[in-house]
């Protein structure tokens, strides 16, 4: 029994029985399949999370999504005018974190790629994009460059969902994906 | 002083008294026995307080009720994983490990009075940060990640803590090298305290990790130190965190070994494969801190793959062994009993009235099921984008360390209470219950919490409904999302139950029970199954004697639902907007 030493004390010469063994087999090949599948992924898969980052001071990150905000914006939302801007196809766009809000709003368009550049100003946050569900984590002074393609119109929240002070649960952002040359 | 009274007092301060066990024949050391109580209590209350802030949690999470206010939400959710994951489970893992070196090998415990150090360092540090959490400053949530700050007493805390685990694990070590020293037992040391020996070399690792980091944290907060990456913090904080979750799959699995042997007389399939499996969780542990770090800047998708995977799966391997070794060791015996007709004779014929037994087998099927599958998916770099940080996580670890860990250690105390405390369970009739309504419930808050997830519902978050009078853009996540908190709200209140029962059942026995002497020691220990055969000689449960039909029908379940549910998710997956 498992409470008393092992009955054969030479116990590790003990044969063991086959369908261990096949057992055993069969869950290392399934090991070795998931992990050769994140590689394959890598190569072949569509969502793979860019290793594209440089470490930056807040200062200079907030510095430039101002300017990106300033230089693409199409209008003001909210009773307390967030920007929306809308970056040139292919171009780049940015968006801080900061205790509580995603800042600015985003508009893109169908089917084109941006390079999306992320960081936090403070504490680490949680970009949540929703409903499709992608989650990435935001880190003060690491930016983040991920090269996103929106694939179907609509209105899109941004959610943090990384715990960030006691105001997390009203940091929202929004992201709008509308069709190519056409505005809101 | 006689010569011979000078070994004992080598490490001991004074000569080891034992009593003999009635039910088992084992030595028991009364230093040890008082020790296995202190912390088994102490468990119990964390449990309780707890228990109770999850149930909070749980109810705020449910959008018709929304019961605390977002300040107490945060706080009470930040007390729910400190007192549960970490006070339970640890203060619980030290009766376990003096329980398996002490009095498995019916051997006197090291240094008894350093075991009281431990104890009360443990105690001191785990109320002193339990007070900063409800002093409210301290809303950090249990992973503390900079540049949030609580005040120190809330670091200064868990180090104390870690400290007298770690001193815990000493005594541990101490009692195996007096046991091999005085000969208590011939041979190899048995498989159940070879794997508590595997969560305590795994403890001490991440308590190595916990102090790299939180010492550092507790200066910054004192102002000593004015900056912590970020990044680096959770790399270390998780090297803890993470890796301590396997000090629970080695102490819940080698309980299952425990109770196996106990209840049905189950004897290891093969010392080697078990044993096997054991190691791998201590070769490859290190890595899973990779698991929170899928979606992070700043670390290379190689780094990724291989931590995660803990080099190509091979704890993931262990833990599947495990999954057909155990089921495997009680089929083989049960049929010995003389259950041998069909496939599922001896599983419908066991004892599922025994509450050790049920809890045992209930942590076996859904740690597996739920946790294990949950897990792997989570851990697997590209799905994790789809869960990052949803309620998905939750879901997940509430099934490893709820209806696997907790379920586990409650299943055990109905023998620890009438060996250990020598008393029997007050009130059979809702013992026997006990064990599902916790797992229901527990099973209930895993998997509803993993549809939410699924849904994109946040993890620690005080409202998902984002009205508009709060935030500046709102959002909406689909009802169905709400349902799920619903139900969640719904199982917390079975768990709860279930919980209290436990509580009332352990608390009342140890009060009031009836003692248990040798007359009445065996039936202390709950309805076992009929033996209908004698003994077969076999030396090992399997021992070429029996096929294992039941066994392989249930791993080709698990391994069915595993592979399908895994290509569910890279289907999921694909269809997520591209991304580089
Ligand atoms: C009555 C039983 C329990 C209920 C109803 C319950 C419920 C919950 C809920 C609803 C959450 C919050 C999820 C979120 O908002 O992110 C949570 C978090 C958590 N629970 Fe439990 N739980 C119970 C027991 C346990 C036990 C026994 C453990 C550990 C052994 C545990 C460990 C945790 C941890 C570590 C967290 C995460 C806290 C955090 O995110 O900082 N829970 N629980
Ligand atoms: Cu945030
Ligand atoms: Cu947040």
């Amino acid at each position: 029994m498992a409470i008393f030493p092992p009955q054969t004390r030479i116990w590790w010469n003990e044969p063991v029985a086959k369908a261990e063994l096949v057992w055993i087999a069969v869950a290392f090949l399934w090991g070795l399949f998931m992990f050769f599948m994140m590689i394959y992924w890598h190569i072949y898969g569509k969502q793979n999370l860019s290793p594209v980052v440089g470490r930056i001071d807040p200062a200079v990150f907030e510095q430039r999504t101002s300017e990106f905000a300033e230089k693409f914006k199409v209008r003001e939302e909210g009773n307390l005018g967030i920007p929306v801007a809308k970056p040139t196809a292919g171009g780049d766009a940015y968006m801080l974190a900061r205790t509580f809000e995603w800042w600015p709003v985003l508009e893109l368009e169908k089917g084109k790629s941006y390079k999306l550049h992320l960081s936090a100003l403070d504490v680490q946050h949680g970009f949540s994009l929703q409903p499709i569900n992608m989650n990435i984590q935001v880190h003060p002074g690491l930016e983040h460059i991920i090269t996103l393609t929106p694939t179907e119109v609509g209105t899109f929240g941004v959610i943090c969902n990384e715990y960030c002070g006691l105001g997390h649960h009203v940091m929202t952002g929004r992201i709008y994906v509308v069709e190519p040359g056409q505005g809101r | 002083m006689t010569d011979a009274a000078i070994p004992a007092n080598v490490l001991g301060t004074l000569a080891a008294k034992f009593r003999t066990c009635p039910a088992t024949g084992l030595k028991v050391d009364l230093a040890a026995e008082r020790l296995i109580k202190a912390n088994a209590v102490a468990a119990v209350v964390f449990l309780m307080i707890g228990g109770i802030f999850g149930l909070l949690v749980a109810l705020t999470r449910w959008p018709a009720v929304h019961l605390l206010s977002s300040d107490m939400f945060y706080l009470v959710l930040t007390a729910h994983g400190l007192d549960v994951l970490l006070l339970w489970i640890i203060f619980f893992e030290i009766a376990i490990l003096y329980f398996a070196s002490a009095i498995i090998l019916s051997s006197r415990i090291a240094a008894p009075r350093w075991g009281w150090v431990a104890f009360a360092l443990m105690i001191i540090g785990g109320v002193m940060t339990n007070i900063a959490v409800l002093q409210g400053d301290s809303s950090v949530m249990f992973t503390s990640y900079p540049p949030l700050k609580a005040q120190p007493h809330f670091y200064l805390g868990l180090i104390l803590f870690a400290v007298g685990a770690l001193i815990g694990c000493f005594i541990f070590l101490g009692t195996l090298v007096i046991a091999k020293e005085e000969r208590t037992y011939e041979g190899s040391i048995p498989l159940v305290t070879f794997g508590a020996l595997t969560a305590c070399i795994i403890a001490v690792f991440t308590i190595a990790s916990g102090a790299i980091i939180l010492i550092p944290t507790f200066l910054w907060s004192v102002g000593y130190i004015s900056h912590i990456d970020t990044l680096t913090y959770k790399l270390v904080w998780w090297g803890m965190g993470h890796s301590s979750q396997q000090i629970n799959v080695s102490a819940h699995v080698a309980i299952w070994y425990l109770i196996g042997a106990v209840t049905v007389g189950a004897k290891p399939l093969s010392e080697k494969v078990s044993r096997g499996a054991f190691l791998l969780y201590i070769f490859f542990l290190q890595l899973a801190s990779a698991h929170h770090l899928l979606v992070e800047p700043g670390l290379s998708s190689e780094w990724k793959i291989v931590n995660t995977s803990y080099m190509m799966y091979l704890a993931v391997l262990g833990s599947m062994v495990h999954g057909m070794t155990v089921p495997g060791s009680i089929e083989a015996a049960q049929r010995k009993n003389g259950y041998t007709h069909g496939v599922f004779e001896w599983l419908r014929k066991a004892p599922w009235g025994n509450p050790a037994f049920a809890g045992m087998f209930l942590s076996l099927v859904m740690f597996g099921f739920l946790g294990g599958i949950s897990g792997v998916i989570l851990g697997t770099e590209q799905l994790n984008i789809m869960m990052h940080n949803t309620i998905y996580v939750p879901g997940h670890f509430h099934a490893t360390v709820v209806t696997g860990t907790t379920l586990a250690f409650m299943a055990v105390t109905y023998l620890v209470v009438p060996l250990i405390f020598q008393r029997q369970i007050i009130w059979p009739k809702l013992a026997r219950l006990q064990p599902y309504l916790f797992g229901l419930g527990a099973a209930g808050i895993s998997v509803f919490m993993m549809g939410a997830g699924t849904l994109g519902v946040a993890r620690r978050h005080w409202d998902i409904t984002f009205p508009a009078s709060d935030v500046m853009l709102p959002h909406g996540y689909p009802p169905m999302a709400s349902l799920m908190m619903g139900l969640n709200g719904l199982s917390a209140i079975l768990a709860a139950t279930g919980g209290a029962l436990y509580i009332a059942i352990t608390v009342g026995s140890i009060l009031f029970g009836k003692k248990v002497d040798a007359s009445n020691a065996a039936a202390s220990l709950g309805p076992m199954p009929k033996k209908i055969v004698r003994d077969a000689v076999t030396k090992y449960g399997d021992a070429g004697t029996w096929h294992l039909p039941g066994t392989y029908v249930l791993v080709a379940l698990f391994f069915t639902t595993f592979v399908l549910y895994y290509f569910v998710n890279w289907k999921y997956l694909s269809e997520l907007w591209p991304m580089q």
